[in-house]
C-alpha cells in the first residue's frame, strides 16, 4: 500500500489533507497496486458497485411516487408505470436491476470459489461478502413484496411463515414480524421501511469489504502472492478502471436488453394481479435468484428441518475458509477441486430448476439429492479433498505466466513443493 | 413418478406488430379494439387504471382530442359534493378514469354467477402467455368433448385452465360494426381487442422500444471505443499483445 507517501501539491490541498486525508485516500485508490493478470471474472466487483448505486438511485425516485399502503401500493406502482415521466423506465431498471445484481453476485461468488479468494489472508473479505449477500436476499425479498401483487403477498406469507417453525417462540416471532395475525398493511409498511434501510447497510458493508480487500490486495487467477509489485502489478487507475468500464458496458448492453425488450420476462405474471388474501395462486414461487434455496427448503418434509437447512446452506459458506484447508488457492492447480467446482455449479443450477417446479415426483427427488450433495460438497468433499489432493506445481511469480500465457514447465519450480 | 403435474395447454403464438425490437401498435387496430372493448367487454370488465385522456396519448389509439372528449362525454360520473353538499352526476371528462360497469367487486360477482370479471387494465401482463393467451381464450370456444362435464353457467374453452370458463363466448361475427369498414369477423375482433388490451397494460411500449434501440446502439459504439482505448493503454504493460 502506498499511503503516507502522497503529499498534495497545492498549499490548500496540503492544509486540507492534513486535517482530513481525503486526497490521500483518492491517491491510494488510484495507485492501488492490482495484479496485472486479473481476468474478466474479476470485473464483477466494479459491476456490483454499479448495481448497488443504480438500485439506490432508482429506488430513491420510486419511493417519491410509491404509496406504502395495502389499498394503494398496487395502483401507485401502476401510476409510476403510466403517469410519472419515465416512471416505467425507472421501475424497469429497478426491478430488472435486482436480477442483474444477483446474476453479478453469483458470478462474483463462484469466481471466489474457483480461485480460492476466500482463503487466508482474505477470510474477512469473504465473510463480509456473505453478510452482504444475506442482506441482498432480505432486501430483494422485501422489495418484491412492495408492489403488493399476488406473488408479493403469497411469497411474503410463505417466507414469514418459516419463522413459525422455530420451537416455542416461533408463532410469537411471526406475529411480531407481521405486525398482526397475517400479512397485511403493517407488514407492508415495515417491509418498505426496511427495504429502504438495508441498501445503506449494504453500502456500509461494501465499503468494509473493499477496505478489507485493500489490506492484502487482490487475489489473482493463479492465486499466488504478488512477489515484486513493480513487475506483478499495475496501478488501479487507469488500467483496471478502463477494463472494469469495458466489462460494465457489455453488462449494460445485456441489462438494457432486459429493460427495454423483455422487462417482465424475469418476473411472474401473477404479480400483475393485485394481492388477494382469499385467492391462493396455484404455484407460489420466489424470484429466480432465490430458487435454489427454495428447493432446499422444500426438499425436507419437516418444516423446522427445512428452515434449518435453508439457513444452514448459507451459513455453511461462512465457514468455507476453514472447511477447505488446501494451501493452494487457484483451482487451476487443483485438478480435483476444479472438477468438483463444476459439479457444484451444476448442482446449484439443478436446485434452481427444481425450485421453480412443483415439489413432487422426480422434481422432489432431484431436490433431495441436490440438497444432500450441496452439503456434502462443503462438509465432506472439500475437507477431504484439501488433504488428499495432489496439487500441481505453482509458477514462480505472476509475471511469468502473464508473459507466456498459461504457466509453462520452464517457469515452474523444479522442487516438488506444493506450497 | 411423472414429470408432468398437470397437462400444459399449448398456447399458439400469433404474429403481433408490437413484437420485436422495433415493434409498434397498429393504430387503427387499437381504435377498433377500443370499440370492441367499449361495446362488448366493458359491460362486465372494468379498466380502473385507464383514463379517457390515455386514448388520445402518443403511442396509443391516438384518437383526436375532439374524439376523446366525445368518447368521455358518453359516460356519466358521480362528482361532488357541490356547494350545497350534494353529490351530482355529470358527463365524464378526458381526465376521468374509465367508468366501471359495477359499483364494486361484490356487485360484479353477484351479477356474474359468483365469478369476478377481472379488471382488464393490466390483464395481458397478468397472464402467462400475454397477448397470445388472451387471443387464444377469445377464440378458444368450441363444443365440449362428449364425456366432458360442465356445470350450469360454465363454458368449454380449449385454452382456459381446466378447459372451464365462466364467461360465455363474448364474440361472434358482426357483433360490432367497425366505423372504418373492416369486416368484424370473430378473429378480427379478438385480434383488435387483444392489441388494445396490450397497449392498455403497457402504454409506453412504443417509446420503450424506441429508446431501447437508441440506448443499445449508443452502448455498442461506446463499448467499441472503450475497447480500443483499453487495448492502447494495456499495450504499455504487455507490449507483445
Amino acid at each position: 500500500m502506498s499511503e503516507q507517501t502522497y503529499t498534495p501539491k497545492s498549499k490548500f490541498g496540503k492544509w486540507f489533507n492534513d486535517r482530513l486525508p481525503l486526497l490521500s485516500l483518492a491517491s491510494h485508490l488510484t495507485d492501488y497496486p492490482t495484479p496485472k493478470n486479473l481476468n474478466y471474472w474479476w470485473t464483477f466487483g466494479g459491476i456490483l458497485t454499479f448495481c448497488l448505486l443504480s438500485q439506490i438511485i432508482t429506488g430513491l425516485v420510486l419511493a417519491m411516487h410509491y404509496v406504502a399502503h395495502a389499498d394503494m401500493a398496487f395502483s401507485s406502482i401502476e401510476h409510476i408505470m403510466r403517469d410519472v415521466n419515465y416512471g416505467w423506465l425507472i421501475r424497469y431498471i429497478h426491478s430488472n436491476g435486482a436480477s442483474m445484481f444477483f446474476l453479478a453476485v453469483y458470478i462474483h461468488i463462484f469466481r471466489s470459489l474457483f480461485y480460492g479468494s476466500y482463503k487466508s489472508p482474505r477470510e474477512i473479505i469473504w465473510i463480509l461478502g456473505m453478510i452482504i449477500y444475506l442482506l441482498m436476499m432480505a432486501t430483494a425479498f422485501m422489495g418484491y413484496v412492495l408492489p403488493w401483487g399476488q406473488m408479493s403477498f403469497w411469497g411474503a406469507t410463505v417466507i414469514t411463515n418459516l419463522f413459525s417453525a422455530i420451537p416455542l417462540v416461533g408463532d410469537s416471532i411471526t406475529t411480531w414480524l407481521w405486525g398482526g395475525y397475517s400479512v397485511d398493511n403493517p407488514t407492508l409498511t415495515r417491509f418498505f421501511s426496511l427495504h429502504y434501510l438495508f441498501p445503506f447497510l449494504i453500502l456500509g458493508l461494501v465499503i468494509l469489504h473493499i477496505w478489507a480487500l485493500h489490506v492484502p490486495g487482490n487475489n489473482n487467477p493463479i492465486g499466488i502472492d504478488v512477489k515484486k509489485p513493480s513487475k506483478d502489478t499495475v496501478p488501479f487507475h487507469p488500467y483496471i478502471t478502463i477494463k472494469d468500464l469495458f466489462a460494465l458496458l457489455i453488462f449494460l448492453i445485456i441489462f438494457s436488453g432486459f429493460i427495454f425488450f423483455a422487462p417482465n420476462i424475469l418476473g411472474h405474471s401473477d404479480n400483475y394481479i393485485e394481492a388477494n388474501p382469499l385467492v391462493t395462486p396455484k404455484h407460489i414461487v420466489p424470484e429466480w435468484y432465490l430458487l435454489p434455496f427454495y428447493a432446499i427448503l422444500r426438499s425436507v418434509p419437516d418444516k423446522l428441518g427445512g428452515v434449518v437447512l435453508l439457513f444452514g446452506s448459507i451459513f455453511i459458506l461462512m465457514a468455507l475458509p476453514w472447511l477447505d484447508s488446501s494451501k493452494v488457492r487457484s483451482s487451476i492447480f487443483r485438478p480435483l477441486n476444479k472438477i468438483f467446482f463444476w459439479v457444484l455449479v451444476i448442482d446449484v443450477l439443478a436446485l434452481g430448476y427444481v425450485g421453480a417446479m412443483p415439489a413432487e415426483g422426480l422434481y422432489l427427488l432431484i431436490a433431495r439429492v441436490g440438497t444432500v450433495y450441496y452439503f456434502a460438497h462443503f462438509l465432506i468433499i472439500l475437507p477431504v479433498l484439501s488433504r488428499i489432493e495432489k496439487t500441481q506445481p505453482l509458477p514462480l511469480s505472476i509475471t511469468e505466466p502473464v508473459l507466456t500465457g498459461m504457466p509453462k514447465a520452464e517457469f515452474i519450480k523444479s522442487d516438488k513443493r506444493h506450497v | 413418478m411423472s414429470l408432468s403435474f398437470a397437462e400444459e395447454i399449448k398456447i399458439p403464438k400469433q404474429e403481433w406488430s408490437f413484437k420485436g425490437i422495433t415493434g409498434k401498435f397498429d393504430r387503427s387496430s387499437l381504435q377498433r379494439g377500443y370499440q370492441v372493448y367499449t361495446e362488448v367487454c366493458s359491460s362486465c370488465h372494468s379498466m380502473n387504471l385507464l383514463s379517457y385522456r390515455n386514448l388520445g396519448e402518443e403511442g396509443g389509439p391516438e384518437f383526436s382530442l375532439e374524439q376523446v372528449k366525445a368518447i368521455a362525454a358518453n359516460f356519466e360520473v358521480t362528482d361532488g359534493p357541490d356547494n350545497d353538499g350534494e353529490m351530482f352526476t355529470r358527463p365524464a371528462r378526458p381526465s376521468d378514469k374509465f367508468v366501471s360497469p359495477y359499483p364494486n367487486v361484490k356487485a360484479a360477482m353477484a351479477a356474474n354467477g359468483g365469478a369476478y370479471p377481472p379488471d382488464m387494465s393490466v390483464l395481458v401482463k397478468a397472464r402467462k402467455g400475454g397477448a397470445d393467451y388472451i387471443y387464444a381464450v377469445l377464440t378458444g370456444y368450441t363444443e365440449a368433448p362428449a364425456n366432458f362435464e360442465l356445470e350450469e353457467g360454465v363454458y368449454y374453452n380449449k385454452y382456459m385452465d381446466g378447459n372451464k370458463i365462466k364467461m360465455s363466448n363474448p364474440l361472434s361475427d358482426d357483433l360490432v360494426s367497425y366505423s372504418d369498414g373492416t369486416k368484424a369477423s370473430e378473429t378480427q375482433m379478438a385480434k383488435d381487442v387483444t392489441m388494445f388490451l396490450t397497449w392498455a397494460a403497457e402504454p409506453h411500449l412504443e417509446s420503450r422500444h424506441k429508446m431501447g434501440f437508441k440506448v443499445i446502439i449508443f452502448l455498442i459504439i461506446l463499448t467499441i471505443l472503450v475497447y480500443f482505448s483499453m487495448r492502447k493503454l494495456w499495450s504499455r504493460i504487455n507490449p507483445e499483445e
